[in-house]
């Protein structure tokens, strides 16, 4: 063979880091191309759907601790209802429910509605300026439990029957606090159901932009393979680049829902200086995102990016298999 | 240990009998088609010895990619066994196939650069996909960087540099893992004669720290510089000239 040597190119392999390096050496650039168009898109996409999650997890919030609120409040309270009836002494009949309510252990405080009050009540739904004095309006004796000890609440019911048939009734509430606790448990549910859904289709869209992606990169991939990569390797390039759109994504769309969530809140807490504001609170709760919602919505941000990251490096070892 | 020591001995004595030494590459009766076209290759057979230099010709669409690609496992053979390190490439698994791989070093006709990658980056991506860090090969592929000339590219994009340039990043990234066999692919198609020869010295220097070098050529000038082994390929069938 005909030769002439020259000096080993790798000879000095192990030198320390050459000071002729240009600075504008580009160095370990992501394997996989970045910020095409698709990529931008499947960012997009898991944006929107965070954002979206975001917003059921943030209102499931919402619901499940105002209702927790309302029950707290309710089950506070009883109330004694007293029916006036022809020939009987209301007021007599009130102070007697009241004695017997107030002989009660448990009871902590016992307030009577009085006649205009209880007409007050209905004004709601009958209209103002109506003449009620004919009517038979029942009145009613708030108690509110507490004092140190659980009252018994079947006693006081037993008591108030036997001493006015007919025309006391002892109303705690069980049947609506179990129907308001039934339908925020289904409301909590639905918006779980919501985020779960919304994760999936997060990880349906991530499959078909990895195999678009591993289309799009056959001739890197098949490089890749030819310069002694194993298929972890490819993997993990593709991961690391689809982690990085989900992060993207996720981030996005949590911090507009947490954004969207801080104005809401602002401006429900503005409309409530208003009179009306205070019937809507009374009505609906507070309209405010507790730190729970707010770590919610930041969770499933994080999930979403790694679902992004764990599916796309399952369909690219599938797609490599 | 007395196993390490074993195995050494009866390497060196394998040396000393170059006859007896296992193959790098060894073809039997192979036949090759693509897909129900006709058979491009039909009953190679021949053998790659270790540290051996050998040049494949033949006139254009005789198959000489074809048989690289064999040789690196792209495509499976449609007949014949084909094993390559002592390895039958029937059902491999994709484990051992990297293993092979990363032995092989590959000089494609049509380079295969990847464009979103600088030169540096290209050159350096065997050792890369090794999981080596970058500092650790900086130096290295630098040098080897200047050595085939493009010390001054090596921070462009491939679609910015020239047939030859990206000709020599192609070389360049083949030799950087120091393989035990190169393959080539007409890797002097688009240098002029002078760089093409200073290219071949470079195999050649490859070849003498212990590496098999297979380059597949039309190119004469390079073929005479050299007295090597030849295979020629024609209407499918391989002949060798010693
Ligand atoms: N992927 C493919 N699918 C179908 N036919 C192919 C494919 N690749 C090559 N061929 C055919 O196989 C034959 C051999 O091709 P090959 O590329 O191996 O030739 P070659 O010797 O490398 O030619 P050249 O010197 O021009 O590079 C040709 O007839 C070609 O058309
Ligand atoms: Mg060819």
């Amino acid at each position: 063979m005909s030769t002439e040597t020259e000096t080993r190119p790798r000879a000095a392999a192990a030198a320390p880091a050459d000071p002729g390096l240009p600075a504008n050496l580009r160095r370990n650039a992501p394997l996989v191309p970045t910020d095409t168009s698709a990529g931008r898109s499947l960012a997009a996409v898991i944006a929107i759907l965070t954002f979206l999650a975001g917003l059921c997890a943030g209102a499931a919030e919402i619901v499940a601790s105002n209702a927790a609120q309302w029950q707290g409040s309710v089950a506070q309270e009883v109330t004694i209802q007293v029916r006036p009836g022809p020939g009987r002494d209301v007021d007599a009949d009130l102070a007697r429910a009241e004695s017997i309510a107030r002989s009660e252990p448990g009871i902590g405080e016992a307030r009577v509605f009085s006649k205009s009050e209880a007409e007050r009540l209905l004004e709601p739904w009958l209209g103002s300026g109506l003449d009620l004095s004919d009517l038979p309006v029942p009145r009613l004796i708030a108690l509110r439990l507490g004092g140190g000890q659980t009252a018994d609440l079947k006693r006081l019911r037993t008591r108030l029957t036997e001493a006015l048939p007919g025309v006391a009734s002892l109303d705690d509430h069980a049947l609506w606090l179990q129907r308001l606790s039934t339908a925020a448990g289904a409301f909590v549910g639905l918006g779980i159901g919501v985020v779960v859904l919304v994760l999936v289709a997060t990880g349906l869209a991530v499959t078909f932009a990895t195999r678009g992606a591993m289309a799009g990169n056959r001739e890197v991939v098949e490089v890749l393979h030819f310069v002694g990569a194993d298929d972890d390797f490819i993997a993990r390039s593709f991961q690391r680049r689809f982690f990085g759109l989900g992060l993207r994504g996720g981030a996005i769309g949590a911090g507009l829902a947490i954004l969207a969530f801080a104005l809401a809140g602002l401006l429900a807490r503005a409309a409530r200086s208003g009179p009306a504001g205070q019937e809507i609170e009374a009505l609906f709760g507070t309209f405010s995102v507790g730190w729970r919602g707010y770590a919610s919505v930041i969770l499933i941000g994080v999930i979403a990016s790694l679902v992004t990251g764990v599916v796309s490096r399952l369909t690219v070892r599938r797609f490599l298999a | 240990m007395s196993g390490g020591a074993a195995l050494n001995i009866q390497a060196s004595m394998k040396s000393l009998l170059p006859g007896a030494e296992r193959p790098v590459v060894q073809f039997e009766n192979v036949g090759m088609r693509y897909g129900l076209g006709p058979e491009v290759l039909s009953d190679v057979s021949f053998r790659i010895a270790p540290r051996s230099f050998q040049f494949l010709t033949g006139p254009s669409g005789a198959g000489k990619t074809t048989l690289l690609r064999l040789i690196l496992l792209s495509v499976r053979p449609t007949r014949g066994l084909v094993s390559v390190f002592g390895e039958e490439v029937a059902g491999i698994s994709s484990q051992k196939l990297t293993g092979l791989r990363r032995r092989m070093g590959v000089v494609f006709q049509d380079f295969r650069l990847l464009d979103h990658l600088t030169t540096y980056e290209n050159v350096a991506l065997p050792l890369r996909v090794q999981g080596r860090q970058e500092t650790s090969y900086r130096a290295e592929v630098v040098e080897l960087l200047r050595w085939v000339g493009l010390g001054e590219r090596m921070h462009a994009l491939p679609p910015l540099l020239s047939g030859g340039e990206k000709q020599r990043a192609a070389i360049a990234r083949a030799l950087i893992a120091r393989p035990d066999l190169l393959l080539a692919d007409e890797p002097t198609g688009n240098v002029d004669p002078g760089l093409g020869r200073r290219l071949l010295r470079l195999f050649l220097e490859l070849n003498k720290l212990g590496t098999s070098v297979i380059i597949a050529t039309h190119d004469f000038g390079i073929m005479d510089a050299v007295d090597a082994r030849r295979m020629v390929l024609g209407e499918g069938r391989l002949r060798v000239e010693e």
